[in-house]
């Protein structure tokens, strides 16, 4: 049976806007991101929307769904309730371009300036390494990030403080710690953590964690890891003294 | 144009889209932190007309088989380096050099051991940032303030300190462990120890028991057994370490709050008992 539900979609660009209501009638079945393309078909052919998958792979349709950031394409529209306006936003981390699409650019920048993964020399002669699986499972799942930047969304730090010219944000410590902890890599990551980075300006408020549709545990499995590392590095005298004592090899 | 000025503008105190109960939680929080607060701040001060009277209020037993010769000392009083109940090592009058203006209690000298511990937990972080700070209140509501340093300057820095109480956390979870074992000893008129099992028994277990699943849980922890390292088939006694403090991480969450209300019972438990409030039921006495 059809129903009827009012979208209150925010239209405008970096100039300003302001909230438009539509109305339209949804079937079984629907995730957010079909009523926004219903919208944009029938009523406002001029709405911008970015998307691509439609599967939740992609990481396009990033938006902000009653205030929460979300995968529009990945919101069942039966998970919210109906007799009442649902919101969808643009992110706020990032600058509008228009309506629904934000400018995510300054993600790849701050990708560019992260140290590359350095493996060590090969284990073979013919130019290959053996690695354990236990010892990659961890930054598996680090892996399975689709880089929507919901988590760069929701962070106070950016979204609330615009720290973005000194904190790289959830999404970029995940990435961090992939190659940090992987078994193969040599690289020294931890001065710019400390410094350029910012991993301190995080208070492990979960956010991150709570908005990833990858659920990753983003704060307890490579922030806070991370930020113990950092620890070791350069807060910690006994660990200072452990690395001088500790038997090498 | 600097980047901030491209992004959207900061949200007032509150202000958000998000239609559930959003202050729910933090206020939750926000209760449930601040009642423990308040009463193991008074339990502490108790010890200070303790002192005076010579009566412990914190230790509920007798060595001559009064009070059924039972031996509960509240965890908020563990160890008693001074004190009136017989569990004090250094017994009941204060060295000399102790200020006589100051008032005393044997809490006081370690009380702030488990509330270090407690205050630079990852969990407790997040949580009391959010809850009495607003920092920010809840995920994508607006906070009350521009200004933001985290934990990267002063004071927050500090909280890097939070594996140095975790050392000192783990010598708790010994001492309250044998303030249980020491639980289950009564003592008759002749001063001779019998094994048994009463109500307070079973509290001060189950006190060690969370205070224990709590601590081993601690993110400092799971780094130190094992998370330093990027092979860990390579140190095998790592691996199992660093998984076993991961099971318990899981649910740091849950084991905060457990334990946490759990130490604030076993001190009322204690405390009715030793005040003539309650009387603890002895399951079995050999």
């Amino acid at each position: 049976m059809n129903k009827t539900v009012t979208f209150r979609i925010w239209r405008g660009d970096a100039n300003g806007g302001k909230f438009v209501d539509y109305t339209t009638e949804i079937t079984e079945g629907l995730v957010v991101l079909d009523v926004v393309h219903k919208i944009q078909a029938q009523q406002a052919n001029d709405l911008a929307v970015r998307w691509n998958c439609k599967a939740g792979k992609c990481g396009s349709c990033s938006a902000e769904v009653n205030g929460m950031p979300k995968l529009m394409c990945m919101t069942r529209m039966d998970t919210l309730d109906i007799t009442k306006p649902i919101t969808i936003e643009p992110m706020r981390a990032f600058p509008s371009i228009r309506d629904l699409a934000t400018d995510v650019s300054w993600n790849f920048r701050v990708k560019t300036k992260i140290k590359k993964f350095n493996p060590r020399k090969p284990d073979c002669e013919d130019g290959t390494w053996r690695m354990q699986q236990e010892d990659v499972d961890r930054v598996q799942e680090f892996r399975k990030c689709i880089e929507c930047f919901l988590c760069q969304d929701v962070c106070h730090v950016l979204r609330d403080h615009h720290k973005h010219d000194e904190f790289i944000g959830p999404r970029f410590l995940v990435y961090t710690a992939a190659l940090e902890m992987h078994p193969l890599d040599t690289e020294d990551r931890l001065a710019e953590l400390k410094q350029s980075q910012g991993i301190g300006y995080c208070n492990i408020t979960k956010c991150c964690t709570k908005v990833c549709p990858e659920h990753i545990t983003i704060t307890d499995n490579a922030i806070i890891p991370l930020k113990e590392r950092v620890v070791d590095e350069f807060y910690d005298p006994f660990a200072w003294v452990w690395k001088k004592l500790r038997p090498k090899g | 144009m600097d980047y901030a000025d491209t992004l959207p503008k900061q949200r007032s105190f509150g202000q958000t889209t998000r239609p559930d109960a959003w202050w729910l939680q933090p206020l939750v929080v926000f209760l449930g932190f601040s009642a423990f607060i308040i009463y193991s701040t008074w339990a502490a001060f108790q010890g200070v007309g303790d002192m005076q009277t010579g009566v412990p209020s914190y230790w509920f037993g007798g060595e001559h088989g009064e009070h059924g010769g039972a031996n509960y000392l509240s965890p908020f009083y563990s160890p008693e380096f001074w004190g009136v109940s017989p569990h004090a090592i250094l017994g009941a009058t204060l060295p000399g050099w102790f200020p006589k203006w100051a008032p005393f209690s044997p809490a006081f000298l370690i009380l702030w051991i488990p509330a270090g511990f407690r205050f630079t937990c990852y969990y407790y972080r997040g949580a009391y940032y959010k809850a009495f700070w607003a920092d920010p209140i809840n995920c994508a509501v607006g906070e009350p303030r521009k200004k933001f340093l985290g934990e990267l300057s002063f004071p927050l820095i500090i909280q890097n300190v939070h594996r140095y109480f975790f050392y000192l956390a783990f010598l708790f979870i010994i001492l309250l462990s044998y303030d249980a074992w020491l639980g289950m000893w009564f003592t008759d008129k002749a001063g001779k120890g019998h094994f048994g099992i009463g109500v307070g028994t079973i509290v001060l277990i189950l006190n060690a028991v969370f205070l224990a699943m709590y601590t081993f849980g601690c993110h400092s922890l799971r780094h130190l057994v094992g998370g330093f390292l990027d092979s860990k088939s390579k140190a095998p006694t790592c691996a199992k370490a660093y998984s076993c403090v991961s099971c318990l991480n899981i649910r740091h969450m849950m084991w905060a709050w457990i334990s946490l209300f759990w130490v604030g019972f076993t001190d009322v438990y204690v405390r009715l008992c030793a005040t003539g409030h309650l009387t603890d039921f002895v399951f079995f006495k050999l």
